[in-house]
């Protein structure tokens, strides 16, 4: 029996219908059409699925759709800030060459946005463990883990910018 | 690939959701961040006719510490905040060590450690120092509550001392001697993803320099994580030498009882029960002495 939810996804309240047993990775990708949230493993492992649930990255595969009555969902979409095309995370990962294949990077940068809101100037060793929950397999990660630390840079700018 | 169909519940009160697990009957499961149990449904064909979240019981996330009486983990309480409590960090930070190393970040923020507890898996990260802390379970069920010793709480792997239509709603662990030590140290094959392939936990209590009490758990050797009890004997009593520890690792190997999988050889598994007794045994003792 499907149950009415409404979340709010990248800043847009939605409202969907949804079955228990569809995950919230299934919603976001066939009910909203968000389809930068990738499916790998679907156990956890790889971290393509992952998204932001209340500014908690998650991974959407083992998350249910009807538990997310009244969050707050933040994808790759929605990560610029409004009236910017990319988010500095995506610049910095474009700059650094951190994207090979792709299929990894959503989940990747949501990880390191994360991480970012709530550790603005991590040490490597703290974006690696950041990011362990994430599998890349093109890049080696170095390349990632230099644009995660040159992202922190650049939030750091952009937030000493802004008139508070 | 789809999670086979099932009916959700989200009860307000442990009440509530043992009445639902009464009247859905053997096909309902108790979940709560469902890391394990949406897992062993998409990838074990495990079919439950509902679902039965603990998520919105007011309460059941609690981190709770008090001097008297300890520190109290509720079973919807986060694996993520359990690691990151100011309270279990200063006065339980094997607890908190455990808690971090379990999975990764996006599991640590959907997972439980009480989930882990009744996953019952011999190699769960957070059961090794919580035996042997001493911690009990809180065990809520029809005929009302009940207190378990946490190291009668595994039964084989998957396997719980829960009774039908029970559900383990907090764990308790007893605030620490002033005199002691504990620390956990686990080995898998590739550093933070994998399961653990030998783990081993400890409390170490010292009276002046001499080791008055211990308890010793080692994981994912057995059937259940196993207390070494004649590796204790070997330790308890004494001051610790560099041949005791030795002679009590050489013990622990042959008290548990390892398997070849593919996170280990069996071989490989007891030489390392060895190892982990020996650096669980040193990094209990000097957090002990630094409190003496």
């Amino acid at each position: 029996m499907k149950q009415v939810i409404e979340l709010n996804v990248n800043g847009e309240p939605y409202t969907v219908a949804v079955n228990p047993w569809q995950t919230l990775n299934e919603v976001l990708r066939e009910d909203i059409n968000l389809t930068g949230v990738k499916i790998g493993c679907g156990s956890g492992d790889c971290g393509a699925c992952t998204v932001l649930v209340d500014g908690r990255a998650v991974s959407s595969c083992l998350s249910l759709a009807i538990e997310m009555e009244g969050k707050q969902i933040v994808t790759v979409e929605g990560m610029a800030p409004s009236g910017e095309t990319l988010h500095p995370i995506q610049e910095a990962f474009i700059e650094k060459g951190a994207i090979q294949c792709g299929f990894c990077t959503s989940g990747m940068e949501i990880s390191a946005l994360h991480l970012l809101n709530h550790n603005p100037s991590p040490t490597d060793t703290e974006i690696r463990e950041a990011l362990s929950g994430n599998l890349c397999r093109c890049t080696g990660y170095t390349k990632i883990v230099e644009a995660v630390a040159v992202a922190g840079q650049k939030m750091k700018e952009a937030s000493e910018r802004k008139p508070s | 690939m789809r999670l086979s169909h099932f009916d959700y519940h989200a009860p307000a009160t442990v009440e509530e959701a043992i009445a639902l697990l009464q009247s859905k009957g053997p096909g309902a499961r108790v979940m709560a961040g469902g890391t394990d149990l949406l897992i062993k449904m998409r990838h074990a064909g495990l079919k439950p006719k509902a679902i039965i979240s603990v998520k919105r019981i007011a309460g059941l996330d609690t981190i709770a510490f008090d001097e008297k009486r300890g520190l109290i983990i509720g079973a919807a309480a986060l694996l993520a905040d359990v690691a990151n409590h100011p309270d279990v960090l200063k006065h339980y930070p094997t607890v908190a060590q455990a808690a971090r190393g379990t999975a990764n970040a996006q599991v640590r923020n959907m997972g439980t450690v009480i989930g882990n507890l009744c996953n019952a898996s011999p190699s769960a990260d957070n059961a090794p120092a919580l035996l042997a802390m001493g911690a009990d379970v809180r065990i809520h069920g029809p005929a009302g509550v009940r207190t378990l010793p946490l190291e009668q709480f595994f039964k084989g792997p998957g396997v719980t001392a829960l009774e039908p239509f029970e559900i383990v709603t907090s764990i308790h662990v007893p605030t620490l001697a002033p005199h002691s030590g504990t620390a956990y140290i686990s080995l898998s094959a590739r550093g933070k993803l994998d399961c653990t392939a030998v783990g081993a936990g400890i409390m170490l209590t010292l009276k002046g320099r001499v080791c008055e009490n211990l308890r010793l758990f080692i994981s994912a050797c057995g059937p259940t994580p196993i207390r070494a009890r004649k590796a204790e004997e070997i330790i308890r009593g004494k001051e610790l030498t560099v041949d005791a520890m030795d002679k009590a690792g050489a013990e622990a190997s042959w008290e548990t009882r390892p398997i070849t999988d593919v996170r280990a050889s069996a071989d490989y598994r007891s030489k390392m029960v060895a190892v982990l007794t020996r650096r669980v045994l040193k990094q209990a003792h000097e957090s002990a002495l630094e409190r003496l």
